[in-house]
């Protein structure tokens, strides 16, 4: 009874949520999905150029700016809490960063991730000594500052939801003006710059723009987790696809329903924080897409096993074949089969039990199987790809014949129709004729 | 009236003032004391050549010979310390829709989302401007290059998808399609399989044949008389400089190479018995 109830009031106040029939939700939402979106497309650049530590620098980098901008804003007796003069300062400190960065990489042999960690440290350490120098001021009302570190997207007013909404717009133009030429920098920088493209401008560019989506994330999703946002739905989205639009707009697709999702969620749930949040459900995608992902491990999985397993097929009917050939008949004991290669019998009669399911082996009776005419037909071509690999190697890359049988192995499961017609015209055989094996034939078969 | 003195120039030369005394005006790519250092150690010291026009040139010489670099700092992806590099008579800056540049396979992340064909049409994209997308006619101008390299049919493939060979060729094409007057080829015959060098050396000819100059980053000695004109070994230093006939001798082999010989008197024995086969 006490659940139901629950049930139902949850569900009214994520209706409520969905509906945006809240006033300040409707700004909170909005302001987040414009910054998943920008945030999402420029990661997908950041990603592929393979600079993600350096987004993370530059967002732990603003906080400095932050306290700095916040004491200017004193000592001109300003409020001291405009968000805009806040977040320029915090820009100005990221690009600071930046620079600093590439002062480092150049001028020493340091490498890039420790210059990346020392910037990153620095400038935060430095960040928060002001901070806790600022709450002692007597002027100016120092509260909340702290709350870029953390992120609270939940004060969000219209003003600071049209500012986002605006510079993600801005944001994305560019991307989208610039995308063949970003594009190039990410894939191929010294093709680039052979050709005579401004790389170092296309670099300030993109990293301009990862500073602006950074300085919009802080206020949300705080700078702490604010790579998140441009990290996983690039990564998400390159789980899905190989086309560079696919996988911007993907990322951008993502971190907008990421960022929707959350805020909707920590609207719905009371005390529950907007920016982890956000990134919770991005990582839940992400690990979706991991497993699911056209990229992902579970397809590669699956066909890493369906290959392996028509390898094992293919072994059996090539050890069935060999064994034909040399005893002219049609039974075969499964101990013959057994003796040819280095599989125990549990392994083999898996595999043979496999066979008999795809229909290529047959059991007479007892230990005695035979090729059924189509699993004779699928040996011959099996048997047939492995000499004409093998004698291929033999006569074309000076490989010594006793090496052959292992490399034959190998190659001949992946062997397509092309490949063997080339073989065959190489190698002067006709087609559908099998020809002798260039080595000894291992195993029971001879022996019987 | 007060007279100002000009300094008189010689009327009969200015061209070759311009250039530098060096250089010769029609040379596809002119190098003049050119020196390149890595944090104080030189790897390039006084390099002074002139690539003849037209013909299949290549670079040879032992690993850490300033090879790359010697490319590189000709298109000045790294900072020389001095020299001069002419392109044509003009500088690398002015001539740069006429070079070609084809990098190491490795120096790509081959995992990278885009399609074979996509990678080409970046050989376009001087001619298509800033800021201006890749339409149909760039595409179709892919596609002809990679036929060129005999890989049209794989124009859809994701680059992971497709074997080192490939992935070269795929690289040899983005540069064709420039339509370039020089290339500047970094290894694209390393570790690539027997069809994509044949594959590769044809088009290398074809493009002599349209009277193109290529000079290419080698590493197999005993492939460099059957398909080279011209040889530049070079060890930090230019050793040699010519046609493969002169230039690849034992004593500037073994100036180049130092000590690691056996390949090396292998290939010259290959290449006097060709001379010996066709000037008997």
């Amino acid at each position: 009874m006490m659940l139901a109830t629950a049930g139902a009031t949850w569900w009214e106040a994520f209706e409520r949520a969905l509906l945006l029939r809240d006033a300040n939700t409707v700004w909170v939402v909005l302001g987040v999905l414009a910054l998943g979106l920008a945030s999402g497309s420029v990661g997908a650049f950041l990603v592929l150029r393979r600079r993600a530590l350096t987004a993370d620098a530059i967002s732990h980098a603003t906080l400095p700016g932050i306290a700095v901008a916040f004491m200017v804003m004193v000592g001109m007796g300003l409020a001291g809490k405009s968000m805009i003069g806040l977040l320029v300062g915090a820009y100005i400190a990221g690009l600071l960063a930046m620079a600093v960065i590439v002062l480092i990489q150049r001028t020493t042999r340091l490498k890039d991730d420790a210059a990346i960690g020392i910037v990153l440290s620095v400038f935060f350490g430095v960040g928060i000594c002001m901070l806790s120098l600022i709450q002692q001021m007597p002027a100016g009302n120092a509260a909340g500052l702290e709350s870029f570190i953390f992120g609270k997207a939940a004060a969000m007013l219209p003003g600071d939801a049209l500012l986002i909404g605006i510079v993600s717009i801005i944001i994305m133009l560019t991307l989208a003006i610039f995308f063949k030429e970003l594009g190039v920098l990410c894939f191929d920088e010294s093709w680039a710059a052979a050709r005579g493209w401004p790389v170092l401008a296309l670099d300030f560019l993109l990293t301009g723009l990862v500073a602006l989506v950074t300085v919009l994330a802080i206020q949300t999703v705080g700078l702490v987790l604010a790579i998140a946002l441009l990290i996983i739905p690039a990564s998400t989205a390159l789980l899905w696809s190989r086309r560079l639009v696919v996988v911007v707009i993907g990322s951008a697709l993502v971190g907008g329903f990421s960022a929707w999702l959350g805020a909707m969620l920590s609207a719905t749930i009371p005390k529950l924080p907007t920016g982890p949040i956000i990134v919770l459900v991005c990582a839940s995608l992400f690990f979706l897409s991991l497993f699911l992902g056209r990229r992902g491990v579970l397809p590669r999985w699956l066909g890493k096993r369906s290959l392996s397993r028509r390898v094992d097929r293919q072994h059996v009917l090539r050890a069935c074949w060999e064994i034909i050939e040399s005893s002219d008949e049609e039974d075969i004991s499964m101990g013959d089969l057994l003796a040819k290669r280095s599989w125990s019998e549990r392994e083999l009669a898996t595999v043979v039990e496999r066979c008999m399911r795809a229909g290529t082996l047959q059991r007479v009776d007892g230990d005695i199987i035979r090729l059924t005419s189509e699993g004779k037909e699928r040996a011959r071509r099996v048997v047939r790809n492995h000499r004409l690999w093998e004698a291929y190697l033999v006569h074309h890359a000076d490989i010594a014949p006793s090496h052959v049988d292992r490399d034959a192995d190998a190659i001949e499961h992946i062997l397509d129709e092309d490949l063997v017609k080339s073989l065959e015209q190489l190698l002067g055989a006709s087609a559908g004729e099998v020809p002798r094996s260039p080595h000894a034939i291992n195993g029971g078969g001879g022996a019987a | 009236m007060e007279l100002v003195l000009v300094p008189q120039r010689d009327p009969e030369q200015p061209a070759k003032h311009q250039l530098g005394p060096e250089h010769s005006p029609h040379s596809p790519l002119s190098i003049h004391d050119l020196t390149v250092a890595y944090d104080r150690r030189p790897v390039l010291w006084d390099v002074d050549l002139d690539v003849p026009s037209g013909k299949l040139v290549t670079i040879v010489g032992p690993n850490g010979a300033g090879k790359s670099t010697l490319l590189k700092a000709a298109l000045g992806l790294v900072p020389k310390a001095s020299g001069r590099i002419r392109v044509f008579g003009k500088t690398m800056k002015q001539q740069r829709s006429q070079v070609a540049y084809v990098p190491q396979r490795e120096s790509v992340d081959w995992d990278f989302p885009i399609s074979a064909l996509d990678v080409v049409a970046m050989g376009r994209y001087g001619v298509l401007g800033w800021c201006r997308p890749v339409r149909r006619r760039q595409k179709e101008e892919a596609l002809v290059a990679l036929d060129r390299v005999g890989m049209a049919d794989m124009a859809a493939r994701q680059i992971s998808q497709l074997s080192g060979g490939q992935q070269q060729r795929v690289f040899l094409a983005r540069a064709l399609a420039q339509d370039a007057q020089l290339f500047l080829m970094d290894e694209p015959l390393a570790s690539v399989d027997a069809a994509t060098e044949e594959a590769i050396i044809e088009v290398l000819r074809a493009l002599r044949t349209e009277g193109r100059t290529v000079v290419v980053v080698h590493h197999d000695l005993q492939t460099v008389p059957d398909y080279f004109d011209h040889a530049i070994l070079l060890n930090m230093r230019v050793v040699a400089n010519g046609p493969v006939e002169e230039v690849f001798t034992p004593e500037a082999l073994r100036q180049t190479y130092g000590g690691q010989l056996t390949i090396l008197s292998e290939a010259s024995e290959r290449l006097a018995r060709r001379s010996r086969v066709e000037h008997p």
